[in-house]
């Protein structure tokens, strides 16, 4: 039963549409991930003074600080982006999507 | 006297060395400790928690009646509370007293140590987690042999998962040998029996459901105690982190240094390579991959990783916030808590008069645990100590339940059985296993009781990252990959981590004691190496297989991804 509702899914272009509209949007996230956290890491290993910088003269807070709190607040907020499109977007259309396989 | 020689010798060299890979391995691992007097109220305290998770683990017993509750809990935990499991799985005592305890040795360098833990689970939540889910019963393992040979790609997987169980077993077993001795001040043997009874009972009688509870019970404590430390903390410095800074900068050696990145990376290659081993080990945990099975759909999946990465990162910023405090409060009373400085059995004097102390009481690890007694004194104290050694017993249960399905439901029912076996003797199967794997984890224990473990956590990671995340990742998402081609590659990738891992320097020089420059290997982490390695072979073999197993395999593909996809035939919850 199932094997047959796998064909009725794929035989539907709305499917092919989905998996690469959502794969697409998977990648791009990871890469953005990816870029911050291989930046900051590349930036501690090619420019340390950069980031023991002073966020302003006289305060003793540097750069990289608030950036790597940056880096964790991304991370986060990062995720739910994805999570909430996913859970709501994706979702209603991956569910149109088997009905008509099961209809 | 002997083993706080070896303490300070240890911290010297893991702290002070500067090499990125011993560094970073300091933040996973509690080094030899000194036993304190011992502390009832810590010891109260967990006996609480010990005796409300047995009432839990009773209830649990109740409801675990099938193979199915036993490794999933039935799939009946919520994505919030799931969340919650696997941030506390990730939130070790090594990550709270460790990263803590980097923060208070250096300031910044802490900081960059907790990213990188943290920036693996937008991955997953990208590419895996509802894959996962969707394709997954019980284990990993069920995951990537969808459409394979299972023979040899559960034992392939069931290897992988008890390797990266052992070495995170170990790290876990004589952390919680040197923490009893300072937090409890009873011997290192206790713990270690202790912990292996205890976890025993949650993860026999009460499987998954159990596990779950008392991890969720874990993270919510640990979660809710770091955020009084911080906010005590805080609350000194009219909430200006600005002020907490400053006044830190005054009172640290190091002065301004500690404001900035130090020894933690040095050479690039490095630092990509450590980086590629927390980011991708994440994805090839089995103990976290298993908690993917607990939830009822992928919607679930997805929310329980984005709490799950909320929880972690919001921890994280905690733990900057508390070794920075313990910078500046544990100076501010050092008779207290720093071991005095002594020359020919007087306490030495500085320059100006003043009394020198050397490293803190119990070692650099006992930032955290030093600051409770400072914000919160001594009842809180207790809190913290019995809050940090809670931790270790329930990793340690997900540990010992993600190796024992890996042998009943893989190798056992699977492998040996070729799935025929009824529910009730796979069940049997596990619980016999989860006794064994309890005693080897107390031998394990006693073994390295007195070696150094410091690299174990991240030869754990290595290896999740270059055999089981490339395994996993080729067989759900490219078409083309087959059982040769994931067993060869996955193989390839296990045994490149574990042989570059010994003979780097985190290894070769500091825990088995050959000379400074002796190791072969000169980068802090083989991931770059071994992760590389393994997806290339796997591309190779695959490529180059053509038999007619091959063909069957591409041609399963399609049904696989559209159900990987919509979640169409997907395991789901069970209906009690």
């Amino acid at each position: 039963m199932a094997q047959e509702t796998y064909e009725r899914i794929r035989s539907n272009p709305k499917f092919q549409q989905f998996v690469s509209k959502r794969n697409k949007y998977s990648i791009v996230m990871s890469i953005l991930m990816i870029i911050a956290y291989y930046g900051y890491i590349l930036l501690i290993a090619f420019d340390k003074p950069f980031l023991a910088t002073k966020l302003s003269p006289g305060m003793v807070t540097s750069i990289g600080i608030p950036m790597g709190v940056g880096v964790i607040v991304f991370t986060i907020v990062l995720t739910w982006i994805y999570v909430r499109r996913a859970n709501t977007e994706f979702d209603t259309e991956s569910e149109a999507i088997i009905k008509e396989a099961q209809q | 006297m002997n083993s706080g020689l070896k303490f300070l010798y240890a911290a010297a060299a893991v702290l002070l060395a500067g090499a990125a890979g011993m560094a970073i391995a300091a933040g996973a691992d509690l080094g030899q400790t000194q036993k304190q007097a011992t502390n009832w109220t810590a010891i109260a305290m967990f006996a609480i928690f010990v005796g409300a998770t047995m009432y839990i683990t009773k209830w649990a017993a109740g409801k675990t009646k099938s193979a199915s509750d036993f490794y999933t809990a039935g799939g009946g935990i919520t994505g919030f509370q799931n969340g919650l499991a696997i941030a506390g799985d990730y939130m070790s005592a090594a990550s709270f007293l460790g990263i803590s305890g980097l923060v208070f040795a250096s300031g910044f360098d802490g900081l960059i140590f907790s990213i990188g833990w943290l920036v693996g689970w937008p991955v997953i939540t990208f590419l895996m987690a509802e894959r996962l889910r969707n394709l997954g019963k019980f284990t990993f393992a069920d995951v990537a042999s969808y459409r394979f040979a299972q023979t040899p790609l559960r034992t392939f997987a069931a290897t992988g998962t008890l390797v990266v169980v052992a070495f995170y077993l170990i790290a876990q077993m004589v952390g919680a040998g040197q923490l009893i001795k300072v937090l409890f001040g009873l011997d290192y043997i206790y713990a270690v029996m202790l912990v292996g009874v205890i976890m025993m009972m949650y993860v026999l009688f009460g499987g998954m459901t159990a596990t779950t509870w008392v991890q969720i019970i874990k993270a919510v404590l640990l979660l809710v105690g770091a955020t009084f430390m911080a906010i005590m903390v805080l609350f000194q410095f009219g909430f200006s982190p600005e002020a907490l800074f400053s006044k830190a900068v005054e009172v640290h050696a190091k002065h301004d240094a500690i404001m900035g990145p130090g020894a933690l990376i040095n050479d690039p290659i490095s630092a990509i390579s450590v980086g590629m081993a927390l980011m991708f080990g994440t994805a090839g945990l089995p103990h976290i991959l298993m908690r993917f099975f607990t939830v009822p759909n992928a919607k679930e999946a997805r929310k329980s990783v984005a709490w799950a990465t909320t929880w972690i990162g919001y921890f994280y910023i905690l733990t900057f916030i508390i070794g920075f405090g313990a910078v500046v409060m544990l100076t501010q009373d050092p008779a207290a808590y720093y071991v005095p400085k002594m020359i020919d059995g007087v306490q030495a004097v500085g320059a100006n008069g003043e009394l020198l102390w050397d490293g803190l009481k119990g070692g650099g690890n006992m930032a955290a645990v030093h600051l409770a007694n400072a914000v919160g004194g001594n009842m809180f104290l207790g809190f913290i100590s019995a809050v940090a050694f809670a931790t270790i017993l329930a990793v340690v249960a997900g540990l010992t339940l993600s190796g024992a399905s890996a042998v009943s439901h893989d190798l056992y029912a699977s492998v040996w059985r070729h799935g025929n076996v009824d529910s009730a003797t796979e069940l049997r199967v596990s619980k016999i296993t989860t006794l064994i794997l309890g005693v080897v984890a107390v031998l394990l224990g006693i073994i390295f009781e007195k070696q150094n473990v410091a690299f174990m956590v991240m030869l754990a990671f290595t290896v999740a990252c270059s055999a089981n995340f490339p395994v996993l990742f080729m067989s759900v998402l490219w078409k083309d990959c087959t059982t040769k081609g994931a067993v060869a590659g996955g193989s390839v990738g296990l045994v490149m981590s574990v042989v570059l891992t010994i003979l780097s320097p985190a290894v070769w020089e500091a825990a088995l004691g050959n000379p400074k420059g002796s190791a072969m290997f000169p980068y802090a982490s083989a991931a770059i190496f071994s992760m590389t390695a393994a997806f290339a072979v796997i591309w190779l073999v695959s490529k180059l297989d053509n038999s007619v197993q091959a063909q069957k395999e591409r041609g399963l593909f399609a049904d696989q991804l559209t159900r990987s996809e919509t979640g169409v035939g997907a395991a789901s919850a069970s209906a009690h």
